[in-house]
């Protein structure tokens, strides 16, 4: 186990990669293609429950670290390490990334090969960025998944995916120069790209010129990883790319890309810049509880099932915003929480929304109706994924979204109150979506022969409402490994907060 | 002036030219051969001829790093890492355009020792720019390397656009060097000397004359012009549109190269005065110009050539660093864009097929599908030139802008990394093209013969290692890089 210790973290990023080297070579055959495809992303997942079967959650600091000289001038190393931030990210991108091969089983049947090395290639950079502890890696990972995911909507997606393709790309490019003129600076001004040696660093003083400098590098940072959550008013390429998306690509859009926006929110803007963060709070929650009521009200107007999601994606990840900024050890815990809540949830009304896509050919919500009788696999399913994206008590979307809460509470009552309507009108359009879609007369005759979901379509499903209820039931599994991770990312806050009190 | 009293010059100082002799001397052997050769496959004959020619000569430079460093022909030429780095550069760009031009030359029915023997003579002024310590050396090895590229570019004869573009070339290009020649008298009035290691040092003792800033002002205009940076872009697209492509993948990779070490030497070794502010307009605007420009072409190789301004510009950038980043910057960036851009080169002279019939955007449509290797090279080759990670592109950009903020210039690398963004809309166009869009009418794919295949692996091989494993390229760099700082 020691040696696996080593090399785990290196093993997990590059197999899929290594996965799709051996794809790229491999036969034409489509059926041993996606056969191929789920055996790598299925061992891809179990060889990833290593980290969380032995991670030590009492440790602080990073674990199973990998630190070599990658170039030595520039001095960039190849520094990869997991703590309790990152650790259930990366775990949920290798869950969620076999269930994006079976559900594109027989959706995808032109280019096959293709389409499976962009979805390898795609998952080995989404957990290269949770895992790089070198902003020059983390940096090389972020821009790597821009390419496959950009492929994969205009490859597979819908009519107007070329537009939806290229809008996601350039919105996410723009805004990560940004952030690579930050890392320069940092550099030029240390030397070193290493997280944990800046982080230092600038904790103590030691960068010549920072003060100076600071509120140019937590925005440049911040737009970057802002534009990823999206955070409004950043937000105006995630419907098209979700509504153009093939299903895949909205499964790991919603759940993991996003993330990487939060993941370095909390990493990057927290971590490295303390006294910025805080003193640019109000202003991003005030953005953020925007997100949450404006993402709301919109879902609630869509005619169109996968912008409906789409948009209840802005308001939830406005709860995460939300509760990173809220400096609290709840309201983070909560972010962190909602996070895997909303990609197990929302991955799996993505998946849902395109088993009816195949079958109809479209996503506008007055085309269905009263399909709970033709389909009551379906309906059930969905009902349960519903209530979970809900935050029905007992189901993972509640825990997040109350420890969000009273962390919001605790900042400020406002920004609570404000928030808890979120939860509300969240209710309010998901249930009134679920009504028209699945009650009522089935007025439409197309619907009336409708099949239900078959084989692969349940393999890919049953995942997620497990997980959805065993994380409603038990957060504490992953709550163990999360709250001292969290703890620690506070701290400087901590010590700002009691500064202020002692003066 | 020791070196005057010695009359003969050393055998040691022939071999320190020796690629040069070599280059030449394959040349004439290619016109010699044209003639005698007749027959269906003499064009592929004087191909390998020429490609013998330029991997002996490859070897000559590799010999070089095993004699230590000096100059020869009293003090004219100077050996070092330096030189033999640009030599490597513009040799192997070299090989591959014409192991690239092979299929090239016979389709389009080019004269096969013409065109070989310039690329050669071409290469031999190249070669030479890198390696001349002399202002008078570089203008007559510029004009060598030019004139071979005035008759490429119009090698197309049946071709008004070839001509066009070579007449076009030839006019504005003797300008452009007539300008740095008078540029080169009026350092001469200034310091009395057309030496770069003398002019560096009477302008580092005594008070800077008025002249100086005035001939660096014309210089620049003759190299700015060579580099197509902007103002002095404008005859780029027109040239690169019309001119042979294998040609254009030559001419905006090599020559650049050579002129950039150029630059480099009268910049930071000749320490020329004034060039601060000078740099910093011609690179600000050879970035934005490049870019907005290339947003609307629909020709592909108008396109790279609007790129390649504005790679100009980025290149620019790292000469009003120190010269301590500065210069290793400049090196990796143009054998970084050598790599990629030959490469995106050969792919566009192959599917052009005969007559350079298809050239636009709306032919690329559906590549992806009909020839998915070709497509996936070119798509690396294009992710390079936007600076995508993991690609020798982003990290030649990436150590210019560091060098940049190094030197505190923090808005030339906004607009710098703000440009880089812009790009990245251009060279997508061309992606989306290939895989997203579907194919109009049969465009045929033809297969892709042994040598341009070798040409692709090797150039993408090379893209990758320089974004991967950067290190050797760049150490190698740094050490060449003490050799002008003294």
């Amino acid at each position: 186990m020691e040696s696996l210790d080593r090399i785990i973290l290196s093993l997990i990023v590059f197999v899929p990669m290594l996965g799709a080297a051996l794809l790229m070579i491999f036969p034409r055959r489509d059926r041993d293609v996606r056969w191929f495809a789920l055996a790598v992303t299925v061992a891809e997942f179990f060889l990833s429950l290593h980290l969380p079967v032995h991670f030590r959650a009492q440790l602080s600091g990073f674990q199973f670290e990998v630190n070599k000289s990658w170039i030595s001038s520039p001095n960039i190393h190849y520094h990869l390490g997991v703590d309790g931030i990152s650790l259930w990210l990366v775990v949920l991108t290798t869950f969620l990334t076999p269930l994006c091969v079976l559900i594109s089983w027989k959706s995808i049947h032109e280019r096959v090969k293709e389409f499976f090395i962009l979805l390898l290639l795609l998952e080995t950079a989404m957990i290269g960025v949770f895992l790089s502890l070198d902003l020059f890696l983390f940096y090389v990972f972020w821009e790597a998944t821009l390419i496959p995911m950009a492929l994969l909507i205009g490859m597979y997606g819908h009519e107007r995916r070329v537009y939806a393709a290229v809008k996601f790309f350039l919105f996410t490019m723009v805004a990560s120069v940004f952030m690579l003129a930050g890392i320069i600076w940092l550099y030029a001004r240390t030397g070193s790209f290493d997280f944990v040696d800046l982080k230092h660093a600038i904790s103590t003083g030691a960068v010549p010129g920072f003060a100076a400098a600071a509120p140019w590098l937590f925005l440049g940072f911040f737009i970057a990883f802002a534009v990823k959550v999206p955070l409004f008013p950043f937000h105006t390429w995630l419907p098209d790319a979700h509504v153009e998306a093939p299903t895949a690509g909205s499964v790991l859009l919603a759940g993991v890309l996003l993330k990487m926006g939060t993941y370095g929110l909390l990493r990057f803007n927290l971590g490295l810049f303390p006294e910025q963060a805080r003193a640019n709070a109000p202003w991003i929650i005030v953005l953020a509880l925007i997100g949450i009521i404006y993402g709301a009200l919109v879902a609630m107007v869509q005619t169109n099932l996968k912008k409906l999601i789409a948009y209840s994606s802005i308001s939830h990840l406005g709860f995460v915003v939300l509760g990173t900024f809220s400096f609290t050890q709840a309201g983070l815990n909560g972010a962190m929480y909602v996070n895997l809540a909303h990609g197990i949830s929302t991955g799996a009304l993505f998946m849902l929304a395109g088993i009816l896509h195949e079958r109809r050919h479209t996503y506008e919500i007055s085309e269905f109706g009263g399909l709970a009788t033709p389909m009551p696999v379906y309906a059930t399913f969905f009902l349960f994924v519903m209530l979970s994206s809900v935050g029905l008590p007992l189901l993972n979307g509640f825990i997040g979204e109350f420890l969000v809460l009273s962390g919001a509470f605790q900042a400020n009552a406002t920004y609570g109150i404000l928030a808890a309507t979120g939860v509300i009108w969240s209710a309010c359009y998901l249930l009134w979506m679920y009504q028209r879609v699945f009650f009522g007369a089935n007025k439409n005759p197309k619907n009336a022969h409708i099949e239900d979901m078959h084989g692969l379509e349940r393999a890919a499903l049953w995942p997620t409402l497990l997980l959805a209820l065993v994380m409603g039931v038990a957060p504490i599994l992953w709550l163990k490994a999360i709250d001292p991770a969290v703890h620690n990312a506070l701290a400087p806050f901590a010590q700002t907060a009691a500064r202020t009190v002692g003066q | 002036m020791n070196d005057m009293t010695q009359h003969l010059p050393l055998s040691i100082d022939y071999i320190r030219i020796l690629p040069e002799l070599v280059l030449s001397g394959f040349g004439m052997l290619l016109m010699l051969l044209e003639p005698v050769l007749t027959g269906r496959r003499s064009a592929r004959t004087l191909g390998y001829v020429a490609v013998l020619g330029s991997v002996s000569a490859f070897l000559a430079t590799v010999n070089q790093m095993q004699i230590p460093a000096g100059s020869a022909f009293w003090n004219m030429v100077r050996v070092d890492s330096f030189s033999i780095f640009f030599h490597v550069v513009v040799l192997v760009v070299a090989i591959l355009t014409i192991l690239a031009s092979f299929e090239y030359v016979e389709k389009q029915r080019l004269p096969a020792g013409e065109f070989y023997a310039l690329i050669l003579f071409g290469t031999v002024g190249m070669a030479l720019m890198s390696s001349a310590m002399e202002l008078v050396l570089i203008f007559i090895a510029l004009e060598i390397s030019s004139i071979a590229t005035y008759v490429l570019a119009g090698l197309l004869r049946s071709d008004p656009k070839s001509s066009e573009s070579s007449l076009k070339y030839f006019l504005l290009g003797s300008f452009a060097t007539a300008f740095f020649l008078y540029g080169v008298a009026m350092v001469f009035g200034a310091t009395g000397s057309t030496s770069i290691a003398a002019i560096g040092q009477r302008l580092s003792y005594a008070p800077t004359p008025l002249l100086a800033y005035l001939s660096v002002a014309l210089m620049f205009v003759g190299l700015g012009f060579k580099v197509g940076a902007a103002p002095f872009h404008v005859w780029t697209p027109d040239v690169y549109e019309g001119a042979p492509a294998p040609v254009v993948g030559f001419m905006s990779t090599a020559p650049k190269a050579a002129v950039f070490a150029v630059m480099l030497r009268v910049v930071f070794e000749a320490k020329l005065p004034g060039t601060f502010w000078l740099i910093w307009a011609l690179a600000a605007l050879s970035m934005t110009i490049g870019n907005l420009g290339a947003l609307r072409q629909m020709n592909i190789k108008r396109l790279l050539a609007y790129s390649s301004i504005a790679h100009a510009g980025y290149l620019l950038v790292a000469f009003a660093t120190t010269a301590q980043d500065g210069i290793p910057a400049v090196m990796f960036y143009t054998a970084s864009y050598a790599a990629m851009n030959v490469g995106a080169f050969a792919v566009v002279s192959h599917f052009a097929n005969t007559g350079e019939r298809y050239v636009t955007l709306n032919d690329y449509a559906g590549l992806g599908r009909r020839s998915p290797f070709l497509a996936a090279v070119f798509t690396v080759f294009l992710l390079s030139l936007i600076g995508i990670p993991a690609t020798g592109g982003f990290f030649a950009k990436f150590y210019v802008f560091s060098a940049a903020v190094r030197s505190n210039l923090i808005g030339l690398t906004l607009i710098g990394v703000l440009n880089s963004a812009v790009a990245a809309y251009y060279y997508l166009r061309v992606v989306v093209a290939m895989y997203m869009k579907e194919p109009q009418g049969e465009i045929p794919v033809e297969r892709i013969p042994a040598s341009l295949g070798a040409v692709l692996i090797l150039s993408l091989g090379a893209t990758i290692w320089l974004g991967v494993l950067p290190g050797s390229v760049l150490g190698f760099a740094q050490r060449s890089a003490q050799y002008l700082l003294h």
